[in-house]
């Protein structure tokens, strides 16, 4: 088995370690990294418990060699809030987003990235926007509240940053 | 099941051959006061926002931690010099085996031990265990396997990857054996699943409910008679966890300290200690963050023994995680029952009577999660909502080539099961009689001035109001106009169908008389300590899985003494330092441990009370309770809060008082509770594709007295969700040969945020009149009441093409077979 050495920067921090070739992403992030926020809930990238953000994009960190991660910068639900909480984390509170949170970093992860691509969905985006991360507990209906006070509240924060 | 058997008829084929007769028998409740509870619509709400009491809708005070990131679950438990185990499976439902090498797994780098059946018997016949059932389990086999994939041996290694190499590198060798699948055939006896047993059957009991001859007679003076065999299937939890451990053998010391995915870490310490011979106190269990139960996680698997056998062999901490392929196909499964019901009606339209016989396919072993002397659990709740006359239930239990199980699925044993088949008769009654199913049960109910009703099957309901519940889910999803219109796209040819189930749980086992767990009584426990400075600690015994206990409880204790629920810090899991209890499942915690807090809380009100009278120096009689303090009758200035009060008990106790101020409850509840609801499901059903759409799903809820809104509305979503779930998508499906086709996410479907409706809730309130806070529970009735409510409204759109019954899950496959074989598609 070959090892490898690779740089990558997670929530602004850059590491520098040795993997072998066979390494999936997301032990590298749990076990190396020790950033356990990211979850495993299957073997054939059905649940999106594992999901991150790569250079931008949302990922099946489970469906990821590290070494494919070379240089690439991630973020991890660890890096998401900064003096306060994220608006995300805060809509999952506030709307009751989550039950046993096994989920949850997953699933705002990917919000994440939607709201990124599309500040404004509606419910039906974002139900197809989360489709896939499973969700065992909480029926949804209250991540998808969640996501819009967030989608909201993002969109606040934006115009405020912009005067007109 | 084979289409050709009668299932009466090879049940009674298989009556010579029963083991003893098991009749289930209540203990009467002793004598409460049974005054009509009154229903109301509002949360009761006593206590201001400070204090955030019962009522309030406070966010989780668990939520941070996870919302960061920063929860632990029993992955995220690193230690020290900590190996992996992985373990070997059999790609057969049933072969002997022949032959175990592991000489070349032990080559493999980093493996450092392959542990085998012939090694746990030598270790002290550790390779059979007991069930909750009290039958036997294998941990790992000797002679043969009786299920797929079912733990051959286990790798241990110093990292996950290379234990997963020695497991590819372990060589087994199998003779086959005939197997056999279905639990009919099994009831032939050709093919014993369990040789091992003095009795050469595969029947395993036969069980007995209600009055055979009352039934018998009811049925023989009835207008009308309906029957239908119907199948539960075999589904799985599939929490987005799956199960795990940590084990840590300390020689040193003696102790062995586990990290486990456990719903019950009590009643597992006890079994280990049992199991293993170590001593109990030497045994610490910890359940720490958990991903999901529903039941899953409360039987004891052959990996955490293993688990625990690698860390005292190898004198290191093992881990093991399941996959989740391993978690689908040999983890308890939940349902698989199958049902002949048949109900009679007179000539009124009036239900009389319920005639049941049911065989319960178990798998491999009787490994039911069920209280010991209730083997089809509350099965027998199946009368429902409905005043009958007589009822007779039957139910037997069989082996199959299949993983052993019998867990909730989110919910109480068996009432799943029991509640599809009365809510799908009474809507096939219903529909034979020409009468619209909403009317035909409104007629039928259990009136509300009939509580506490004795069922006929010997269940007292604690309260209830049926009618109220059914009439506000009507009037939510507009019931006469939905059906105007449904009669309207009928003749369009459209397919629009209305369903509901108006079911009863019954929840929070239970009491001491007949409720035990390897008889150990259900009871749950509260222990709460306050500090000082009026801040407080409470431990319980019970174990959420994401219920919000850390909430709830305190809002409960809140509730009870004015401590405001932020100041009360909760704490369940860990064995060394909570009270002892049976954990959290079958809806529980609130009805147990939920009573014992506020049970406890009130014991330390009183020695408030005290504490208060002397310092104030009034007599304790002079004193009244007014939220947070104790005051003076008639001049609340003069008062003492509880933060005065445990400082004083602290600082300045009375004389011949003891310091301090605490009290541990175990709450041994008078009775169970019967939480119910209504649901109605609107569907359109594509012509086409068969595909079944849920256009618009309420469902009314009566949980009796309500904690926190918020949590209970979260708890009725993913309730609601896992009973859409088995309704049209899940099941575990196996070939002839006992393979598993549905092991993993991929086959295995369950729903996302697209297939999922967005979910339309009520309420009504009817307090239980047992339970100290007058709650019921609430987390799993959904997942009882959700499935006849679907299953209905599909057979209600196609009624008039001769449609009479469909199993679940109703899959686009089947309605499009209906559909085409009515000529409706080609
Ligand atoms: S762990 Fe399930 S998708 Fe990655
Ligand atoms: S909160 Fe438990 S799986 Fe989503």
């Amino acid at each position: 088995m070959s090892t490898h050495q690779i740089t990558l920067t997670v929530n602004g921090a850059s590491h520098s370690v040795q993997t072998e070739a066979r390494t999936l992403l997301v032990h590298l992030i749990r076990e190396q990294l020790n950033l356990t926020g990211t979850h495993i809930g299957c073997d054939t990238s059905s649940c999106g418990a594992c999901t991150v953000i790569v250079n931008g994009r949302a990922i099946k960190s489970c469906t990821m060699f590290a070494v494919q991660a070379d240089g690439a910068t991630i973020e991890t639900i660890e890096g998401l809030a900064g003096a306060g909480l994220h608006p995300l984390q805060e809509g999952f509170w506030e709307k009751h987003g989550l039950q046993c949170g096994y989920c949850t970093p997953g699933m705002i992860m990917s919000a994440k990235a939607l709201l990124a691509q599309n500040p404004n969905p509606s419910e039906e985006e974002i139900r197809y926007g989360i489709s896939g991360n499973l969700c065992r507990c909480t029926g949804y209906v209250k991540i998808v509240e969640a996501i819009q006070y967030a989608a909201a509240k993002l969109r606040e924060q934006q115009t405020q940053e912009v005067p007109a | 099941m084979s289409d050709q058997l009668d299932p009466l008829r090879a049940l009674d084929e298989a009556g010579e051959r029963h083991l003893p007769d098991r009749v289930e028998r209540h203990t009467p409740k002793p004598a409460g006061s049974s005054a009509i509870v009154e229903t109301s619509h509002e949360v009761r709400v006593t206590t201001p926002a400070t204090v955030c009491g019962m009522g309030h809708r406070m966010k989780r005070k668990e939520d941070p931690r996870f919302i960061q990131g920063r929860g632990t679950y029993v992955d995220d438990v690193k230690l020290p010099g900590m190996l992996y185990m992985d373990i070997v499976r059999s790609p057969y439902a049933h072969a002997r085996i022949t032959k175990i090498d592991a000489s070349e797994a032990l080559k493999v780098p980093g493996v450092l031990a392959v542990i085998t059946g012939e090694d746990l018997k030598q270790a002290g016949n550790l390779h059979w265990m007991p069930t909750l059932m009290s039958d036997t389990q294998m941990v790992l086999p000797i002679e043969k396997v009786v299920y797929y994939a079912q733990e051959v041996c286990v790798v241990v290694a110093t990292d996950r990857y290379a234990a997963a190499d020695g497991v590819e590198k372990v060589v087994v060798e199998y003779d086959p054996l005939p197997v056999v699948v279905d639990p009919f055939e099994a009831l032939k006896d050709e093919t014993i699943v369990r040789d091992d047993k003095e009795l050469k059957t595969n029947h395993i009991w036969h069980w007995e409910a209600g009055d055979r001859e009352a039934t018998e007679h009811v049925f023989r003076s009835a207008a009308k008679v309906v029957k239908q065999y119907m199948h539960i299937p075999r589904i799985h939890v599939a929490s987005i966890e799956t199960c795990g451990m940590v084990a840590d053998f300390n020689k040193a010391t003696g102790k062995l300290k586990i990290w486990m995915t456990s719903q019950a870490p009590h009643a597992h310490r006890t079994v280990f200690a049992l199991v293993s011979g170590i001593p109990e106190h030497k045994i610490q269990i910890i359940s720490p963050d958990i991903g999901g139960g529903f039941g899953g996680k409360v039987p004891v698997y052959p990996g955490y023994v293993c688990c625990v056998v690698a860390s005292i062999v190898t004198g290191r901490p093992v881990k093991w995680i399941e996959d989740r392929s391993e978690n689908l196909q040999a983890d308890s499964f939940a349902r698989d029952y199958h049902i002949t019901a048949e109900m009679a009606a007179d000539a009124d339209g009036r239900i009389t009577g319920l005639r049941v016989r049911t065989l319960a396919d178990n798998g491999a072993a009787d490994a039911a999660a069920n209280p010991s002397k209730f083997p089809a659990g509350l099965y027998s709740i199946c009368t429902g909502s409905y005043d009958m006359r007589a009822a007779h239930i039957a139910v037997d239990g069989v082996y199959t080539n299949k993983p052993p199980g019998g867990v909730a699925y989110r919910c109480s044993f068996r009432v799943t099961e029991a509640v599809h088949m009365i809510e799908r008769m009474t809507d096939i009654m219903a529909h034979e009689l020409g009468e619209d199913p909403a009317a035909f049960r409104l007629k039928n109910f259990i009136r509300p001035e009939q509580f506490p009703y004795r069922s006929p099957t010997g269940w007292e309901y604690d309260s209830g109001n049926y009618h109220a519940a059914l009439k506000l889910a009507m009037e939510m999803i507009g019931y006469e106009e939905l059906r105007r219109e449904q009669a309207e796209k009928r003749t369009r040819g459209e397919l629009m169908g209305i369903g509901i189930s108006s079911f009863t749980e019954v929840v929070g086992a239970g009491p001491s008389r007949d409720y035990d767990i390897l008889g150990i009584k259900m009871f749950d426990s509260a222990e709460i300590r306050i500090h000082p400075t009026g801040k407080a600690i409470a431990r319980f015994g019970t174990k959420s899985q994401g219920q919000g206990h850390e909430t709830t409880y305190a809002q409960i204790i809140a509730e009870e003494l004015g401590i405001p629920a932020e100041h009360v810090e909760v704490e369940e899991g860990d064995t060394d330092t909570a009270p002892y209890g049976l954990g959290t499942y079958a809806s529980r915690s609130t009805p147990t441990a939920g009573a014992a807090a506020a049970v406890a809380a009130r014991k330390i009100r009183a020695k408030a009370r005290t504490i208060a009278a002397y310092l104030l120096e009034v007599s304790e009689d002079d004193l009244e309770w007014s939220v947070d303090r104790w005051q003076v009758k008639g001049s609340p200035e003069q008062h003492k809060t509880i933060q005065d009060i445990a400082f004083a008990a602290y600082t300045n106790h009375p004389p011949g008082v003891e310091a301090g101020l605490e009290a541990t409850d175990y709450y041994d509840p008078p009775n169970l509770t019967f939480p119910f609801g209504s649901y109605i499901c609107v569907v359109d059903i594509d012509t086409g594709t068969g595909e079944v759409k849920i256009r618009r799903f309420v469902a009314v809820d009566d949980c009796g007295n309500i904690i926190n809104p918020l949590v209970v509305e979260g708890q009725i979503h993913g309730g609601l969700t896992m009973g859409l779930a088995p309704a049209l998508f899940e099941e575990i499906v196996y070939d002839e040969n006992g393979q598993n086709l549905t092991g993993t996410f991929m086959d295995y479907l369950l729903p996302t945020a697209v297939e999922t409706p967005k979910w339309e809730i009520g309420k009504t309130i009817t307090p239980s009149p047992h339970h100290p806070i007058g709650a019921k529970g609430v987390g799993e009735s959904p997942t009882v009441g959700a499935p006849p409510a679907i299953a209905n409204a599909v057979v209600d759109a196609l009624w008039h093409l001769g449609v009479r019954h469909i199993d679940i899950p109703i899959t686009p496959q089947k309605v499009w077979k209906l559909l085409r074989d009515h000529g409706i598609t080609e």
